[in-house]
């Protein structure tokens, strides 16, 4: 086997590498055949109306450059047409000017969601089992009401000349995963339902050709209708989950400054190699592991750690990808890119998670497992049953045990919880949270304890000061005043808290990795670190003032999310245990603790303590849902039985986790857990609906009292009562 | 009954007139933003001739 392979291989590569040769050459040419064109695409997350697509397009063609401007607004996007020398950045100013947020796309990653082939392929054999539903059901109609002899002969040809072409080419999709079903030695949902559909159609066809009088052709269509509607549902669900998390992605353009030759270049971040020299600009993301070489600043490193504190950077000092740089610009040499660097070797962590993640059996799957085995055998017990009873009568026991699958064939099943995910899925989506996975919600339902990371989940990881009533209003003047410089977060939290007049300074400079300095009449004051100024440090986040010999201290606590007190008391209500686990020191942690409500904390943790701390909670039998947005959180998140996390999470978290919250607010968590709950009773409500119906019908098709009258009823009425109460969720 | 022979031609020519004009639609992806489509009727900066 091993040797046709390696045959195999050394055959095909000399035919293969011209092909190789031609490819770049060719991707050249596309190039050059268009020089005057490029596409951009923005991301626009308030645009919501007719008015916003006007200004938008209008203002965005107004441009020199921009040949044409087209908003989606199911996507929240525009795509722009331009001269090559426009570029993104050039336009989100822009559109900030006529009051729209705007961000950046990476085109690269979006490919996929741009062309939906295989939702537009669903939706196409929709609309033909549609068209001939609707066409053989008008024939059936005048057959059922008493159409005799050669006219039902006719109707019936011309049923068949609809059904048969409409069951090949609609009925793909069944066909071939009942077709990979078999061949893995399983038996999924849709074995019943391709052997339904091609037993309905020649069983049809012989009865035809017989002139005889019953023809199942509307029940095989109905069959193939219902079925891909409900298949239709699924994929959608899953496509605009999987389309809102590329955006998210393709959020982060991946390049960084090189300089080389003291010439700054952007390059994307897979061109780097170890030993280049970064720039990293205030403000901005470490894109590698490295060293700091030139400059001073401070880094907040709560993404990777939790630590709230920002720390020192100096040269010499060693920083990790995915930190975010405050106050100076840095120098950085790469000491580690790509698969090495430490956000790599994080998700490896993950995908070892993961992968010891026992997989969770839906409930569709647990009823298709019981349902098909049964359904075969009731069909073929109706077959021996009748060719015993008739004496041998083929032609009849096929007709019963075609009667029995057709009635049987689970249209409702396939339906009941696709519609069910859909709707509780759309409805958690306007709410702000996105489903990345079909089965998170029946996760959900089963929760008992709840895990929370601190910086970035519950706190926003934005600080706020609370002792400013406690200084003078002319010690404050001159915080202020220095605060006023800086772009460092401490400082913008500070210059926006209060509405005192800011004290007026001369000299002020900003000393990045330290603070900042100015002259009051024409005495030295400085707001920074704790050992800058000479205060003695308070255990938690603060900046301090020196003024001559004295030194205040401006306490910080981070901002709590808006919603997170909500969601905690609700969880609490719900009877939900909670745990507060996080990487911070004790005091910031004890202090939201007590400010949240929830008495079980831990402080101090390490990523690994995360993870091995819900594995031992699932051990002991617990299901757990993990929130948390940190790298330091990311195996948690793979480890726990479901995960959220919020949209301002790094990648990697976001990829870890089942939901994604898109907006501020946690309080739709609480909601989450409440229509999770419902909908998995919706989905068993469903499946006892159209099991209802079968208990009815089986007997019937089994006695041979079945006709293709009583089928086409009980498969659209189970059909649409399943769907209905679908949308009886709230 | 002779009328058959014109009724059904007919019902089966008016339903596949709709189900080529579903392909088309698909085809030309006006299904890709049905949000945008639904909002861009009530757009109020009418012109009177057709974009060139």
């Amino acid at each position: 086997m091993s040797l046709v392979e390696e045959y195999d291989a050394g055959h095909v590569s000399p035919s293969a590498c011209p092909a190789c040769a031609v490819a770049p050459s060719a991707e050249r040419l596309a190039q050059m055949s268009q020089p005057s064109h490029a596409r951009l695409m923005l991301s626009l997350p308030t645009a919501h109306c007719a008015a916003c697509m006007s200004t938008v397009e209008n203002g965005l063609q107004a441009l020199p450059g921009v040949q044409s401007a087209r908003v989606n607004l199911t996507l929240r996007r525009v795509s722009v047409d331009a001269a090559p020398d426009v570029t993104a950045a050039s336009l989100i100013p822009v559109l900030a000017g006529l009051g729209y947020e705007a961000h950046e796309l990476d085109p690269g990653l979006l490919s996929a969601t741009e062309t939906d082939k295989q939702g537009r392929d669903l939706l196409m054999r929709l609309g033909v089992a549609g068209f001939a539903m609707m066409n053989v059901m008008l024939l059936s109609v005048a057959v059922w009401s008493g159409a005799g002899d050669a006219t039902r002969d006719l109707f019936h040809w011309i049923s068949a000349a609809i059904a048969l072409p409409t069951v090949v080419f609609a009925g793909q999709p069944f066909f071939k995963s009942a077709w990979a079903s078999l061949r893995a030695g399983r038996l999924g949902m849709d074995v019943p339902i391709s052997l339904a559909l091609v037993l309905a159609s020649s069983i049809s066809l012989f009865e035809t050709f017989n002139s005889g009088h019953h023809a199942y052709f509307d029940a095989a269509v109905m069959l193939t209708f219902f079925l891909l509607g409900g298949r239709y549902l699924d994929h959608r669900t899953r496509a605009v989950a999987r389309s809102a998390a590329e955006e998210l992605a393709a959020l982060e353009v991946p390049r960084a400054t090189r300089l080389l030759d003291r010439v700054e270049e952007e390059v994307a971040i897979s061109a780097l190699a170890i030993g280049d020299i970064v720039r990293v600009r205030p403000g901005g993301r470490m894109p590698v592991d490295g060293v700091v070489t030139h400059g001073t600043s401070e880094v907040d490193r709560s993404l990777l750690t939790g630590e709230s504190l920002p720390s020192m950077a100096a040269p010499g000092m060693a920083i990790a990808a995915g930190e975010i740089n405050l106050t100076g610009p840095l120098l950085v040499r790469v000491t580690a890119a790509g698969r090495d660097s430490s956000l790599h070797r994080m998700a490896d962590l993950v995908a070892v998670a993961e992968s010891a993640k026992t997989k969770h059996t839906s409930l569709a799957d647990r009823a298709a497992r019981a349902y098909s085995p049964l359904v075969h055998i009731l069909s073929f017990a109706a077959f021996g049953f009748w060719m015993w009873r008739t004496g041998g009568d083929l032609r009849y026991a096929v007709n019963i045990s075609a009667a029995v699958l057709i009635i049987t064939c689970p249209c409702a099943l396939g339906l009941a919880v696709p519609a069910v995910v859909t709707a509780a899925s759309g409805r958690l989506f306007r709410k702000g949270l996105l489903i990345k996975d079909g089965t998170a919600l029946e996760r959900l339902a089963e929760v008992d304890h709840v895990v929370f990371d601190k910086t970035g989940t519950l706190t926003l990881g934005t600080p706020k000061p609370v002792n400013l009533d406690a200084l003078p209003p002319s010690v404050l003047g001159v915080a202020l005043g220095l605060a006023g410089a800086s772009s460092h977060p401490l400082a913008m939290a500070l210059s926006k808290a209060s509405d005192i007049a800011p004290a007026v300074l001369s000299d002020v400079q900003e000393v990045p990795g330290y603070g900042i300095e100015g002259r009051l009449d024409g005495k030295l004051v400085r707001l920074g670190r704790a050992e800058w100024v000479g205060a003695t440090p308070a255990a938690q986040t603060a900046t301090y003032l020196a003024l001559g010999s004295e030194t205040h201290a401006i306490l910080f606590a981070d901002k709590l999310r808006p919603g997170a007190e909500v969601a905690v008391a609700a969880m609490k209500a719900a009877g939900l245990k909670l745990t507060l686990l996080s990487g911070d020191a004790p005091a910031p942690v004890v202090d939201l603790a007590a400010r949240i409500g929830i008495e079980d904390w831990q402080a101090g943790q390490l990523p690994t303590e995360k993870a091995d701390f819900v594995k031992a909670l699932q051990d002991a039998g617990h299901k757990v849902l993990m929130i948390g947005d940190g790298l330091n959180d990311t195996a948690a998140l793979a480890q726990a039985h479901v995960s959220i996390s919020p949209a301002t999470a790094l990648d990697a978290a976001r990829t870890a986790s089942d939901i994604v919250l898109l907006g501020q607010d946690m309080a739709p968590v609480a909601d989450a857990l409440r229509i999770a709950k419902q909908s998995t009773r919706r989905i068993r409500e469903n499946f006892m609906l159209s099991g209802g119906y079968n208990v009815i019908a089986v007997p019937l098709a089994l006695m041979g009292l079945a006709t293709p009258l009583l089928a086409a009823l009980a498969m659209s009425l189970s059909s649409i009562t399943v769907s209905l109460n679908a949308l009886r969720l709230r | 009954m002779e009328i058959l022979t014109i009724l059904i031609p007919v019902s089966l020519l008016l339903g596949g007139a709709g189900l080529a004009a579903f392909f088309w639609a698909l085809k030309t992806k006006q299904y890709d933003d049905p949000q945008g489509d639904a909002a861009r009727i009530l757009k109020t900066d009418y012109d009177d001739r057709p974009k060139s």
